[in-house]
């Protein structure tokens, strides 16, 4: 489905994603994850809202897209200090893209004074005014600042089919000001092609990025979670594709981010970054309350499970 | 726990089959005074000739904690559990345990399954644990600009003690906390610290009143264990950062702070 068949759609899209077939699994085969420690604190510091429209988002995120909204400072501030508490290990926000919330800089500061912070950006807000603060903050302090950036493909054509047009001469714009002020981004790339090309588009990215000043790039690359409009843009899962309680035998549940991690939004906390447009995976108000274990009944957490904690900037990933 | 009666004790990290530093390190800790050695782990990788580090252990009575690769190579698994998550990183890692697993001998192999975990010893009046990568987790990553103050705190709390040493990166860093808690990563013997200096560290705790923790830079003979791992068909990744203190393989784990201060 093209872009702009997918934005005219966008508004009646859970319509269109209701007529794909969904498999419940039987309620009695639904293993749980026990949160073993709070590690990793995500924010949805930037909403649904997102001045891209990319076609494999899992939360639909766009310009229009205000079913979550931007957190402000004071509010990620008091969850902060609630984490101090519980031994929070490191700090992501995302979106979104975080840097529309104005007071995104402001937030970064106060992580990075009692912790390391990553950030995933589209890279498009990031001009050089912005990078040299982000550099001011980040020598400030003794915690690492990470800047994850999206780009889905290395030439302008094969990354602007997804992520719209002239988003990847804004991205690497972007990149090539992070660079310049000392910082190593990590360039995150959902995987939308067959596993045969992956050595082809990751040398093709390490070419592109080296062109543009950045000789040393870290690249990730993710699979696509099938939900939002991924789902309508590729496929959903198979019927298959869930996990059962045999499957966590002997399977190491750390993989899983919801052992480790929660994901804070203005709307309360959620079990993970990639569930938060089921209502159910709201797991509490606070982040003392949301310690409980978690059904992994969603058919994201398939994917989850195969490929490690994907969203964690040094997660397993099937390249 | 053991009380110890000692003023001054050596703590080291990651030999990674290089035998030529622990000899030195021995050496060295000898002519500082110090009474008795202890070894966070990771007793092979990355070198060659794995049981030339046996008998140098034995011989001085040396201290060792199980490290994630020890447990790998004790229990005959069939990777080092390092931790890595990059395919790069771990294509690397895959070589050099192959590598050290087949040169092992069934004797070190069974001394490595029977290391424990953790070792608690008293020094000077404070408890002091001895682990490898977290008190919690065996192969967590500890790196100074990844690990909060409040995480670092937390982990006393649930892991009662003063002091805490651990290993498993490969970059030394030591942080006081609140209470007179001292947290430290004693760095590695195997390979130098990605710095361009070809030398490697470890760590000298001294009972004067209080204790301290001074980190020790160690020169050794670099060129020839480079020479060595030559002659065993070693990467010769592995083998320029021997020669230049920069490395060149397993990077995709560092955080952002600790990468930029490398070359690669």
């Amino acid at each position: 489905m093209s872009l702009e068949s997918l934005k005219a759609h966008d508004s009646t899209w859970e319509i269109i994603a209701a007529e794909i077939p969904k498999y419940k699994p039987k309620f009695d085969d639904i293993p749980s994850a026990p949160l073993h420690s709070l590690d990793t604190l995500w924010f949805q510091v930037g909403g649904t809202i997102c001045n891209l429209w990319c076609t494999h988002c899992f939360i639909s995120c766009s310009p229009k897209n205000h079913k979550f909204g931007f957190m402000p400072r004071e509010e990620v501030m008091k969850h902060l200090e609630e984490s101090k508490e519980i031994g929070v290990k490191e700090y992501y926000f995302t979106g979104g893209e975080p840097f529309m919330n104005r007071d995104m800089l402001g937030i970064l500061e106060d992580t990075l004074a009692i912790g390391p912070a990553t950030v995933l950006t589209n890279g498009i807000l990031i001009p050089e005014r912005v990078a040299k603060r982000l550099k001011a903050i980040s020598e400030n302090s003794i915690y690492s600042l990470e800047i994850r950036v999206s780009i889905d493909g290395f030439t302008e054509e094969t990354n602007d089919k997804i992520r719209g047009e002239g988003s990847f001469r804004k991205a690497m714009a972007g990149v090539k000001n992070l660079v310049e002020n000392g910082f190593l981004p990590i360039i995150t790339v959902a995987q939308t092609w067959e596993d045969s090309e992956t050595e082809r588009i990751f040398n093709g990215f390490k070419k592109t990025l080296t062109e543009v000043g950045y000789n040393r790039p870290r690249i990730k690359m993710i699979p696509p979670l099938r939900i939002g409009r991924e789902k309508v843009r590729s496929h959903g899962y198979d019927k298959y594709e869930y996990i059962t309680k045999e499957m966590m035998v002997d399977y190491d549940d750390h993989l899983l981010q919801c052992t480790t991690g929660r994901m804070v939004t203005d709307k309360g906390v959620y079990v993970c970054p990639i569930l938060i447009d089921s209502p159910e995976a709201k797991v509490s108000d606070t982040l003392a309350e949301s310690f409980e274990p978690y059904p992994l009944k969603h058919q994201a957490c398939y994917t989850c499970y195969i490929s490690g904690a994907i969203c964690h900037n040094f997660s397993a990933s099937e390249n | 726990m053991q009380k110890l009666a000692y003023k001054k004790i050596a703590v080291f990290g990651g030999v990674y089959n290089n035998y030529l530093a622990l000899e030195a390190l021995v050496k060295d800790a000898k002519n500082r005074g110090v009474e008795k050695l202890y070894c966070l782990g990771d007793l092979g990788a990355f070198g060659p000739n794995p049981d030339k580090v046996f008998p140098i252990l034995l011989e001085n009575n040396i201290e060792v904690v199980q490290g994630n690769y020890d447990n790998s190579i004790g229990n005959d698994l069939s990777d080092c559990q390092c931790g890595y998550t990059d395919p790069q990183d771990n294509y690397f890692a895959q070589i050099s345990y192959d590598y050290t697993f087949a040169n092992t001998s069934a004797e070190f192999k069974s001394y490595q399954k029977r290391l424990p975990k953790k070792i608690r010893i008293e020094l000077g009046g404070k408890q002091v644990l001895l682990c490898h990568g977290s008190p919690r987790q065996t192969n967590e990553f500890l790196w100074e600009s990844a690990t909060p103050n409040h995480f670092l705190e937390k982990l006393f709390q649930n892991h009662e003690s003063d002091i805490i040493l651990t290993t498993h990166t490969g970059i030394h860093w030591q942080r006081q906390l609140s209470d007179d808690k001292l947290f430290a990563n004693i760095g590695v013997i195997g390979r130098p610290e990605n710095d361009g200096e070809t030398h490697v560290w470890y760590a000298l705790l001294t009972e004067n009143g209080n204790i301290g923790i001074e980190f020790i830079p160690l020169e050794y003979d670099s060129k020839n264990l480079a020479s060595e791992m030559k002659e065993e068909n070693l990467p010769q990744e592995f083998i320029d950062t021997v020669l230049t203190g920069w490395w060149t393989t397993c990077l995709e784990i560092l955080p952002v702070k600790e990468r930029v201060r490398g070359k690669y």
